[in-house]
């Protein structure tokens, strides 16, 4: 623990730290631009100059490791003088164009000038100008404002793993390209935020607003089964763009394209109004008379021959109404596993929690020393948890297995086999991959949706417990057991029980059902992803379905009655993310029109068909949430699940794994309603659809 | 001829822990084969290091002896450092500049020389310094240049 001595101040620092982390510390800024807590040390830009001892001249403080006994000054005329001259230099081929600048108000060039450098400029020379350079639809670029700190190379090299970005030339004709390839990677939107100016901006928000007049309202994502937190920053009633938010256990500082870029999907093709169909069509019609036709069709019907679906963007709040709305309706019949996934005990709740968690946690992927994939393709389904994974590669010692669609991981991956086949194997102890496992203190596994929905899914889910108790993947302080979900709402609607009752059936049960003319009523709770044709033509060939969402996609489409509801963004809601972890999701704009938060619609309506939920404000929904499953009550803390039995013996199939993702830019109605999104797909659609090779919904 | 330099390129490769460090070598080899780094060159020799596009790239950008542009049948690099400087290189570089009818960075029409200035040469003791593709010319004058330029023209008239 070296002691140094920072402006005067004494402070023991832990080992192996930095000048500039021991200054942070002692709580004295540093002005600094190449310098990121997350990246490798470059120390080119020189801002962070300090006062170092009887150094004849300053130091880059980032780049000197503090030692014991140094003595350092930050607040001397000579770190001044250095701050302004290099600060002066960095302007010199700035362009200084801040008024046009979308950076403007958040810039470390803008904030740092102002605070270390001088208040005018002596430079009379021509300016350089750098052509701007193409990285695609996401990041616009406008290198004149470059100021050569490379830490996007850095981010792109070490946190996102693509080879793309470079500095062609040198001294003072540098130019940062991508050699005009937009950057193949799932986190690049990052890029303009380890920017610290304006050379790297969303090109989607290009010119939109100024970041004075947005209203930030802390929440959490619903796009994905990671729960990255987000600040979404609207303007009146729309959202202008969304930004990640720290949060060490989860996305770190980072968070996936389509959770920053999908935003502007919130604003188009939404249900705003009531529709019921009359004649064949959907038309606008009032709450009143929406909630009277469905109260209508339920009058007399049997519990029975009603069944509810929850989509993937569901809030935990309205998936609880609902669930107790059926139960008052008489239903047994629902299920929140709209991708068929067979996860949880058939009948009676979803057994042990450990069964359906990521229960290394995703921080936790940092102590395991091997991995083993099993039908997944984490960059795609929870872009952040890749991320994680890589890091733990670069860390060193870290083998990694995949058995199912071979893809690029961003680090490399020993494709093992295809399907359950080449699993068995594994868990039988067979195969180098076994070896890897066993010499491994702490391993793990991770399932993906693409191995459990699927008719075998059951069994595959028991040999995969089976094989991570085999290798001792469960210990003490250890828990290798991992399910990879792709949707929000899964692990919440999994807790709360939003699944067949005694007698009651699952996905294919209720839409045979519906075939055979068992199931006559369907509730699709944001359920977009199924297959619609199974649900029948019409109301009268099929079901009466009743869609609540937020979005005319998939589910609206075949709905005889449409009731809008909020998109995350526009209600507040309870949201588990793969590891178990609870975190509530804030309301940042109102929703639109007339539509409403979802558990309202569903405590209005169940007054109008006479069965009327305890609950008349969101705390006392939470309340009940707590009684049904107490995890609820444990905002952001993840502890460990109790292990048990969970999975069926039964016979594997030989067909391969397929893939969960097809198009990672087109997962759920929002990012399928995201120009952004689309122009994502065009771009970089080829590579990615090509490895595609399942079905789905 | 992509053969060649595959196989040549292959025989280096192998004597570097890593194909990122056979780059440098790779670049001159490329360089000798096709007299200028291209941006098609450049994307052969990432392939046939099997490196990122990039990393060629801006190896061939930084360093000066590399050149991405086409040059002449002479390159002529005046150094302009610190001792060069004191002994006048300016005037060396502007009597070039008149003689050849172009300025520094450019080739004259015919192909036949290019004119840079070079960072220090490494040989400030006989300083004004240029060099002549891989030809040293030492303390210079403006009659050497004369001379030097009309050596070179009688060369290739041969
Ligand atoms: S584009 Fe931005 S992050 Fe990249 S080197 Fe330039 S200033 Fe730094
Ligand atoms: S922050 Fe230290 S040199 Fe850039």
């Amino acid at each position: 623990m070296p002691k140094l001595t920072i402006d005067g101040k004494e402070i023991e620092v832990p080992g192996g730290l930095t000048v500039l982390q021991a200054c942070e510390l002692a709580g004295v800024e540093i002005p600094r631009f190449c310098y990121h807590e997350r990246l490798s040390v470059a120390g080119n830009c020189r801002m962070c100059l300090v006062e170092m001892g009887q150094a004849p001249k300053p130091i880059a403080s980032c780049a000197m490791p503090a030692g014991d006994g140094m003595v350092i000054r930050t607040d001397t005329p000579v770190v001044k003088k250095a701050r302004q001259g290099v600060m002066e230099f960095l302007l010199i081929n700035h362009p200084l164009d801040c008024p046009i600048c979308d950076q403007g108000g958040e810039c470390d060039l803008q904030d740092q000038a102002m605070a270390f450098g001088v208040d005018h400029s002596r430079y009379q020379e021509n300016k350089r100008a750098v052509p701007e350079k193409y990285m695609g639809p996401l990041i616009k670029t406008i290198m004149t404002r470059c100021i050569h700190c490379t830490r996007c190379i850095r981010f792109a090299t070490e946190i996102a793993g693509v080879e793309e970005m470079g500095a062609l030339n040198r001294g003072g004709h540098v130019e940062i390209t991508t050699l005009e390839k937009a950057i193949d990677s799932e986190l690049s939107g990052n890029l303009i935020d380890v920017c610290p100016v304006g050379a790297l901006t969303s090109r989607p928000y290009a010119f939109t607003a100024r970041s004075w007049e947005l209203r930030k309202t802390n929440s959490v994502d619903a796009l994905d089964a990671v729960g990255s937190n987000i600040r979404v920053d609207a303007r009146g009633r729309e959202v202008m763009r969304v930004l990640p938010r720290l949060h060490e256990d989860v996305n770190e500082e980072w968070i996936s394209d389509k959770t920053r870029y999908a935003c502007d999907g919130l604003a188009r093709q939404r249900l705003d109004r009531p529709y019921l169909r009359k004649d064949g069509r959907l038309r606008p019609v009032s709450w009143d008379e929406a909630f009277r036709a469905i109260a209508a069709r339920l009058d007399g019907l049997d519990g029975g021959k009603i069944a509810a679906l929850a989509g993937d963007l569901c809030d935990a709040e309205s998936m609880l109404a609902l669930k107790d709305l059926m139960a008052a309706l008489g239903s047994p019949h629902l299920d929140c596993r709209q991708d068929g996934a067979k996860i949880g005990a058939k009948i009676g709740g979803a057994g042990p929690r450990a069964g359906y968690l990521f229960n290394t946690t995703i921080a936790g992927i940092e102590r395991a020393d091997a991995a083993l994939l099993v039908g997944t393709n984490p960059r795609h389904e929870a872009t952040l948890v890749n991320a994680r994974l890589r890091k733990r590669f670069l860390m060193g010692g870290f083998r990694v297995g995949l058995i199912g669609a071979p893809c690029d991981l961003s680090y490399p991956v020993d494709t093992l086999g295809a399907g359950p086949e080449t699993l068995s194997e594994l868990a039988a102890g067979t195969g180098a991959f076994a070896e890897v496992l066993t010499a491994a203190e702490r391993p793990m596994i991770v399932l993906g949706m693409a191995a459990l929905a699927r008719p075998d899914g059951a069994a595959v889910l028991h040999l995969a417990r089976a094989l991570a108790e085999k290798f001792g993947m469960i210990g003490e302080d250890w828990n290798g057991f991992n399910l990879l979900h792709g949707a929000a709402a899964r692990v919440g609607g999994l807790d709360l029980g939003f699944l067949p009752g005694d007698g009651g059936r699952d996905r294919d049960g209720i839409l045979d059902g519906v075939h055979g003319g068992d199931i006559e009523v369907v509730y699709l709770l944001g359920a977009d992803e199924i297959d619609m044709a199974r649900l029948g033509p019409n109301a009268q060939e099929g079901a009466f379905v009743i869609y609540q969402g937020h979005h005319g996609d998939a589910g609206a489409h075949r709905a005889d009655v449409i009731l809008p509801g909020a998109a995350y963004t526009e209600k507040n809601g309870t949201y588990v993310n793969t590891e178990g972890r609870v975190q509530l999701g804030r309301l940042a704009v109102s929703p639109p029109g007339e539509a409403r938060a979802d558990w309202t619609i569903l405590r209005a309506l169940s007054e109008v068909v006479g069965q009327r939920l305890p609950y008349d404000d969101l705390g006392a929904l939470r309340q009940r949430l707590v009684a049904v499953n107490p995890v609820f009550a444990a905002v952001d803390r993840v502890e460990a699940a109790p292990w048990g039995e969970f999975g069926e013996q039964g016979k594997l199939d030989g067909a391969p794994f397929g893939v969960a993702v097809e198009n990672y830019y087109m997962t759920d109605p929002i990012s399928r309603a995201s120009e952004t999104m689309a122009s994502c797909a065009e771009v970089f659609g080829s590579g990615r659809a090509g490895e595609a090779t399942g079905t789905d919904g | 001829m992509a053969t060649g330099l595959r196989d040549k390129i292959e025989e280096v490769a192998g004597r570097y822990p890593n194909r990122r460090s056979a780059i440098m070598p790779a670049l001159y080899l490329a360089q000798a084969e096709h007299a200028q780094l291209s941006g098609e060159v450049l994307l052969e020799v990432a392939d046939i290091l099997d490196v990122p596009e990039i990393w060629v790239y801006e190896l061939a950008t930084f360093y000066d002896m590399f050149h991405t542009e086409p040059v002449g049948t002479f390159h002529i690099q005046v150094c302009t450092n610190i001792s060069c400087l004191l002994l006048e290189a300016e005037g060396i570089v502007a009597h070039l500049e008149s003689r050849l009818g172009i300025e520094r960075g450019d080739t004259t029409p015919d192909g036949l020389f290019t004119l840079s200035t070079a960072e220090c040469l490494g040989s400030c003791d006989t300083a004004p310094v240029m060099q002549v593709n891989y030809a040293f010319h030492e303390n210079l004058s403006e009659r050497r240049i004369d001379e030097i330029l009309e050596n070179l023209r009688g060369a290739v008239g041969e």
